[in-house]
C-alpha cells in the first residue's frame, strides 16, 4: 500500500511531457499548455460573445454576470491605478478570469480527467495506462504561473520606461531608495540602489507566481491525499476542503490580479 | 519545479488572451456600461427636472389663480361702487329735476295768481265803477269823478 500510495501520488504529479522522459528545456507540458489554452478560449468565447451581443437596455443574465466581473475589475483598477492606460483593465480582467478558470480545474475530482485520459490512451493508442499522465490544474505548474508573472514584470519595466523615459527610469534605478545630496555620495550609493531595485523588481514576479503555484499545488496535493482515504471517508475531508478551496481559488485569482495592478501603478508613479 | 518550453507557450497564450481582451472584450463592454450609467443618470436628472418644473408650474397656477381672484374682487368692488355712484347721481338729478319742476310750477302759479289778481282787480274796478255808475247815474258824472274812481281803483 505504501509504495502503491507513493506511486499514485507520483503519477498524479507527473506532467504529460512532450518528450518521453522529462527532458530538457525544449519539451512541453502538453496538459498544462492545452488545458490553459482551452480555458483561455472559453473565457474569450464567453466574454467576447457577450460583448458582441451586448444589449444596453435589456441585458441577459449572462451579460449581467459578465458585467459584474468587469465592473469588479474596473473598480479595482480605477481605485489603484490612477494613470490612463488601455492595457491595465483588460490585463487585470484576463488575469482574474484565466487564473480563476485554471484554479477551478482543482475542483474536479482528482481522478476524473486522468482516468478518462488513461482510458482513451489505452483504447485508441494502445498505451499502457500507467504511462498516461495528465495534470489538469495549469496553475499548479510553475511554467504557467511564471509565464504570467514574468509577463507582468516585462510590463512593469515597459510601464516605467513609458512613464519616466529611459533616462528617468535609469536614474530612479540608481538613486532610489537611498538619496544622497552630495554627488560623491550619490555615486557610492548608486550600486547599492541598483541592487535594491533589482531585488525589488525580481521579487515581484517570483512572489506573484510562487504564491499562486504554492496554493494550487498544495491544494491539489491535499485532494490527492484525500483520494487515498477509504472511499467512505473521503467526503468527510473532501467536502470541507473543496468548499474551502472555492474561496482559495477565487482569492488567489483576485490577489494575482490586484498585485499586478498595484505593481503597474507603482511603476508609473514617481518615487 | 521544472522549467521548460511550456513557459514560452504559456506566455504567448497569455499575450494573445490579453490582446484579444483588449481589442474585443474590454472596450465595448466598458463603453456600454458607461453609456448605461450615463443614461440612467440623465434619466434621473430629467425626472428631477420634471419634478421641479411641475412644482414651478403648480406655483404659477396658484399665483395666477390668486391674482385672478383678487382681480375679480376688485372688479366687483368697483362695479358696486360705480353702481352706487350712478344711483346717487340719478337720485341727485331727480331731486334737482323735481325741485326745478316745483319751482317752475310755483312760478307759474304765482304768475297765474298775479294775472288773476290783475284781471280780478280790473273786473272789480269795472264792476265797482259799473255799480257806482248805476248808483250814481243820477248824481255823479263819470267824467267829473274820474280822479276819485282812479284812486279807488288803485286801492283795490
Amino acid at each position: 500500500m505504501a509504495s502503491n500510495a507513493t506511486d499514485y501520488i507520483k503519477h498524479h504529479l507527473t506532467f504529460w511531457n512532450s518528450a518521453h522522459e522529462t527532458g530538457g528545456f525544449w519539451s512541453l507540458h502538453i496538459d498544462t499548455f492545452s488545458i490553459s489554452l482551452l480555458l483561455g478560449f472559453i473565457f474569450l468565447a464567453v466574454f467576447a460573445g457577450v460583448a458582441r451581443g451586448a444589449s444596453l437596455d435589456k441585458p441577459g443574465r449572462l451579460q449581467l454576470f459578465v458585467e459584474i466581473v468587469i465592473d469588479m475589475v474596473n473598480t479595482q483598477v480605477k481605485e489603484v491605478f490612477h494613470a490612463k492606460s488601455k492595457v491595465v483593465g483588460p490585463l487585470a480582467l484576463t488575469i482574474f478570469c484565466w487564473v480563476f478558470l485554471m484554479n477551478f480545474m482543482d475542483l474536479f475530482p482528482v481522478d476524473l480527467f486522468p482516468m478518462i485520459a488513461q482510458w482513451i490512451g489505452f483504447t485508441f493508442f494502445g498505451m499502457e495506462p500507467h504511462h498516461v499522465f495528465l495534470r489538469v490544474v495549469p496553475s499548479a505548474d510553475v511554467n504557467a504561473t511564471f509565464a504570467m508573472s514574468l509577463s507582468v514584470m516585462i510590463l512593469i519595466i515597459a510601464f516605467s520606461i513609458k512613464a519616466k523615459g529611459v533616462g528617468g527610469y535609469t536614474k530612479e534605478l540608481l538613486t532610489a531608495p537611498f538619496h544622497a545630496s552630495h554627488p560623491i555620495g550619490a555615486i557610492i550609493l548608486a550600486p547599492v540602489n541598483f541592487v535594491f531595485q533589482m531585488v525589488e523588481l525580481v521579487a515581484k514576479p517570483i512572489s506573484l507566481s510562487l504564491r499562486l503555484f504554492g496554493n494550487m499545488y498544495s491544494g491539489e496535493l491535499i485532494f490527492i491525499l484525500i483520494a487515498l482515504l477509504p472511499i467512505g471517508a473521503q467526503w468527510v475531508l473532501g467536502a470541507p476542503w473543496a468548499i474551502f478551496h472555492i474561496l482559495i481559488i477565487t482569492l488567489q485569482a483576485f490577489v494575482f490580479m490586484m498585485l499586478t495592478i498595484v505593481y503597474l501603478s507603482l511603476a508609473v508613479e514617481a518615487h | 519545479m521544472e522549467f521548460n518550453a511550456t513557459l514560452l507557450g504559456q506566455a504567448i497564450t497569455f499575450a494573445i488572451l490579453v490582446w484579444f481582451t483588449m481589442k474585443f472584450v474590454w472596450p465595448p463592454l466598458t463603453n456600454m456600461m458607461d453609456e448605461r450609467a450615463k443614461r440612467i443618470a440623465d434619466g434621473l436628472a430629467a425626472a428631477e427636472r420634471g419634478k421641479q418644473d411641475l412644482l414651478a408650474a403648480e406655483k404659477r397656477v396658484a399665483d395666477e389663480l390668486n391674482k385672478a381672484r383678487q382681480q375679480s374682487t376688485e372688479i366687483m368692488l368697483g362695479a358696486e361702487k360705480r353702481a352706487n355712484q350712478i344711483v346717487e347721481e340719478a337720485r341727485e338729478t331727480a331731486r334737482q329735476e323735481g325741485a326745478r319742476l316745483v319751482a317752475d310750477a310755483k312760478a307759474e302759479i304765482d304768475q297765474e295768481v298775479l294775472r288773476a289778481k290783475e284781471t280780478l282787480r280790473e273786473q272789480v274796478a269795472t264792476l265797482a265803477v259799473a255799480g257806482a255808475e248805476k248808483i250814481l247815474r243820477k248824481e255823479i258824472d263819470a267824467t267829473k269823478h274820474a280822479d276819485l274812481l282812479a284812486s279807488i281803483k288803485a286801492e283795490l
